[in-house]
């Protein structure tokens, strides 16, 4: 349809405001799909009725995520990205720029709780199965997400250039050293220097202001246009779109996102901004967790804190690192080993058994044994916290249940979830701690049991009972 | 029980377990707490804390991110802060730098005095507070012959700077003791331990409550000077908290209202 023969716009809702109002509309939207957008997203997106508290993050991650964008213009009108510079420059806005202090506790209190809000959206995912076919695609945006995030975070925490950003970067940095042949030049050219330096800092922060907020931006578009497209899941795990109004053609479960949600996450937005603020205003440190203590010592190249830990939201990831000793790597050979037979003895494809075999014996090549390690086992620390963060894409295969929701899904997966929820947390209590030979004994466990509640889905999902899922989604009218 | 219980259950079970976890934490010193009627926005007490720290650290130690005329917030107009704190070749609006040469300072006492604008926030760990440690660290200097300095430090082992109020404080000296813990009559009933304390051997210009107070009075002008804003945060604080929770029943009542019709 040519854009001049579009309806014109009518406001039903402001009498006396209509008639000027809506040949200003009608003008935009003969020249720009402002109605349809509007109408597609928000006014006749029908989602489900049934959403609990676990459906507040969504829309709180795009909170956060202006509210970053926000404070962070602030703070680079400000800041100056120079070794000499930055950490006084970071000083300078906490005490002469006027309330540069807010902007500066908004953003890192913002950087903290913009991990607890998309944690617990992802742990709002695994919890419903909304990972599971139609929506593999979200999940897989969601996780492009949460991986440019950390990148983000990583970045950002070198900018204030304090001792923890700088060894914190250099530990990181130097994880690629381990990749074989590459490694070294690769690291380097990263730095773009032989240690951290001012080069670093200038190309993190250059990556952290345009490069990761720019991908961030479409990669969230792409996200809520994948969710759009095939429509949001429930606590209940059924589809709504199974039970259509035959004279409207509208899910009878879903209601219009605007204005039932609209309202209803203003409201979340505005319990969150509480929270956020009891934080931002009353304890920013956060007790050293959200803002490390060490963090207040400008950097120093030649003098290296005894205790170097990422900041917590990296923590799970780290123990998983730290786990990977040389007496670790027998166990690992075997447990991959043991994995091989457990593929087996399934009823997966031959090719799929041959395959897997193959990539078995190929990696415990490279292990074997704690005296003739042909890969040194940081390598492989390195490996194992890269699958522990990639693992989650595979989720929407390994899922095997007939059921979406845990609400139906058998004790197998409740406990396993349960574990895992454990697990996540001593592990990321453990990336705080130095290292000892208990914790690490303690990590390593965690480390296998990490792995285990992905790996073993496939068997546990399957294996269980079940119960029925209902027809339509479970609803009481408050 | 249910599983959603018993799932509860294991959650409730990990988190004594996460938690015992932290007495395993590395050795770590026992810090003095700062006295509890010291409060950040006693102006008296933090003005005479400023005084301390300009005539006895500014010497060596800045305070290179906060300007002179920023101490207006202790309750001092500007002509008091000229008259009283600052060189007198200074601008009020310069910041509180040291004209000591940072290489000079460096061959002097091995390293160079750190700046100590933000040394409150920096020091604070599992131990205490950076308070904490401020006020055992300038409590804890002690005679020691075989250090270049004559001092040593019980908060900080081998410490470059010398004692520099000791005129104050009079000369401490380590004195190892033998505690004993009598279990039962048996000799291996007995546990025995080498405990060391502080001991004043020479008394200084102040009594030790008194000298104990001025140290309070100058570790409370350090932790404002790691966060000046903080006294306005907390009062900010409080309105945006006020009006967001007025916001709230606003919003929920906004959301009661609409949601009426889903049915």
């Amino acid at each position: 349809m040519a854009a001049a023969e579009k309806q014109p716009v009518t406001i039903t809702w402001a009498g006396p405001l209509n008639t000027p109002m809506s040949g200003l509309l009608t003008w935009v939207d003969q020249r720009f799909p402002m109605m349809s957008l509007w109408k597609d997203h928000l006014a006749e997106y029908y989602a489900p009725k049934n959403f609990n508290f676990w459906y507040y993050f969504g829309s709180l991650a795009i909170f956060v995520l202006v509210l970053q964008i926000a404070t962070g213009i602030f703070l680079v009108m400000h800041y100056k990205p120079d070794a000499a510079l930055a950490f006084a420059s970071v000083e300078y806005i906490m005490r002469d720029v006027p309330l540069g202090w807010l902007m500066r506790y908004m953003h890192s209190t913002g950087a903290s709780f913009f991990f607890i809000v998309v944690y617990l959206h992802m742990f709002r995912g695994l919890m419903y199965g909304s990972y599971r076919k139609p929506r593999e695609l979200v999940w897989i945006f969601g996780m492009i997400i949460y991986l440019s995030l950390m990148a983000e975070a990583f970045f950002g925490y070198l900018l204030p250039w304090g001792q923890m950003s700088y060894w914190g970067a250099q530990v990181i940095v130097n994880l690629f050293d381990a990749i074989p042949v590459i490694g070294p030049e690769l690291s380097q050219w990263i730095r773009g220097d032989y240690v951290v330096s001012d080069a670093t800092l200038n190309r993190f922060f250059s990556f952290h202001v345009i490069a990761i907020p720019l991908v961030l931006l479409g990669l969230v578009a792409a996200h809520i246009m994948a969710l759009h497209e095939v429509g949001s899941n429930n606590p209940d795990g059924v589809e709504i779109k199974k039970h259509k109004d035959p004279k409207t053609g509208h899910p009878v479960d879903g209601i219009p996102f605007h204005p039932y949600y609209t309202v209803k996450d203003t409201l979340g937005v505005v319990a969150f901004l509480i929270l956020f603020c009891l934080i931002l205003f009353f304890m920013p440190e956060f007790g050293g967790y959200f803002l490390e203590y060490n963090n207040f010592i400008p950097a120093d190249s030649l003098k290296t804190p005894p205790h170097i830990a990422p900041v917590w939201y990296f923590t799970p990831y780290y123990s998983i690192l730290r786990a990977c000793t040389e007496d670790f790597m027998i166990f690992l050979a075997l447990g991959i080993a043991a994995y091989v037979v457990l593929i087996w003895r399934s009823r997966a494809t031959f090719g799929f058994k041959f395959a897997a075999t193959l990539i078995g014996a190929v990696l415990i090549f490279f292990m074997k044994g704690p005296d003739k390690v042909v890969l040194d086992p940081k390598v492989w620390g390195v490996v194992l916290m890269g699958c522990a963060t990639l693992i989650f894409f595979l989720l929407p295969w390994l899922d095997q249940s007939p059921v979406k929701s845990i609400r139906y899904k058998g004790p197998l997966t409740k406990s396993a979830m349960a574990l895992f929820v454990v697990v996540f947390f001593i592990l990321g209590y453990l990336g705080t701690l130095s290292v000892t030979e208990g914790r690490t004994i303690i990590g390593q466990i965690c480390t296998f049991l990490y792995f285990a509640f992905f790996l073993l889905m496939p068997w546990y999902t399957r294996m269980e009972k079940t119960k029925p899922e209902p027809d339509r989604v479970v609803w009481k009218a408050h | 029980m249910s599983y959603a219980k018993r799932c509860l259950l294991l959650l409730a079970l990990a988190v004594p377990a996460l938690a015992s976890f932290s007495s395993w934490a590395s050795e770590s010193v026992r810090l003095d707490r700062v006295p509890a009627d010291v409060k950040p926005n006693d102006t008296v007490s933090l003005q005479r804390g400023a005084h301390v720290y300009v005539n006895y650290c500014l010497g060596c130690h800045g305070l290179a991110y906060m300007r002179f005329n920023r101490l207006r917030d202790l309750g001092l107009s500007e002509q008091q802060i000229r008259d009283n704190l600052m060189p007198t070749e200074a601008k009020v609006g310069d910041l509180m730098k040291i004209a000591m040469d940072a290489k000079n300072a460096k061959d002097w006492f091995g390293a160079p005095p750190p700046d100590l604008s933000v040394i409150a926030r920096s020091r604070a760990s599992g131990d205490g507070s950076g308070a904490d440690w401020l006020y055992s660290y300038l409590r804890g200097f002690y005679r020691d012959p075989s250090r270049p300095t004559g001092w040593n430090n019980t908060v900080f082992a081998n410490v470059g700077m010398p004692h520099v109020l000791y005129q104050l404080q009079g000369v401490q000296v380590l004195k190892a003791e033998t505690v004993e813990r009598r279990f039962g009559p048996k000799e291996e009933e007995v546990d025995r331990r080498e405990v060391v304390r502080l001991v004043l051997e020479k008394p200084g210009t102040m009594a030790p409550a008194e000298y104990d107070r001025m140290i309070a009075d100058l570790v409370n002008f350090l932790v404002y000077v790691g966060e000046p804003s903080r006294g306005t945060r907390e009062t900010l604080g409080i309105y945006v908290l006020m009006f967001l929770g007025v916001l709230f029943v606003l919003a929920y009542l906004l959301k009661k209202e609409f949601w009426k019709d889903v049915h």
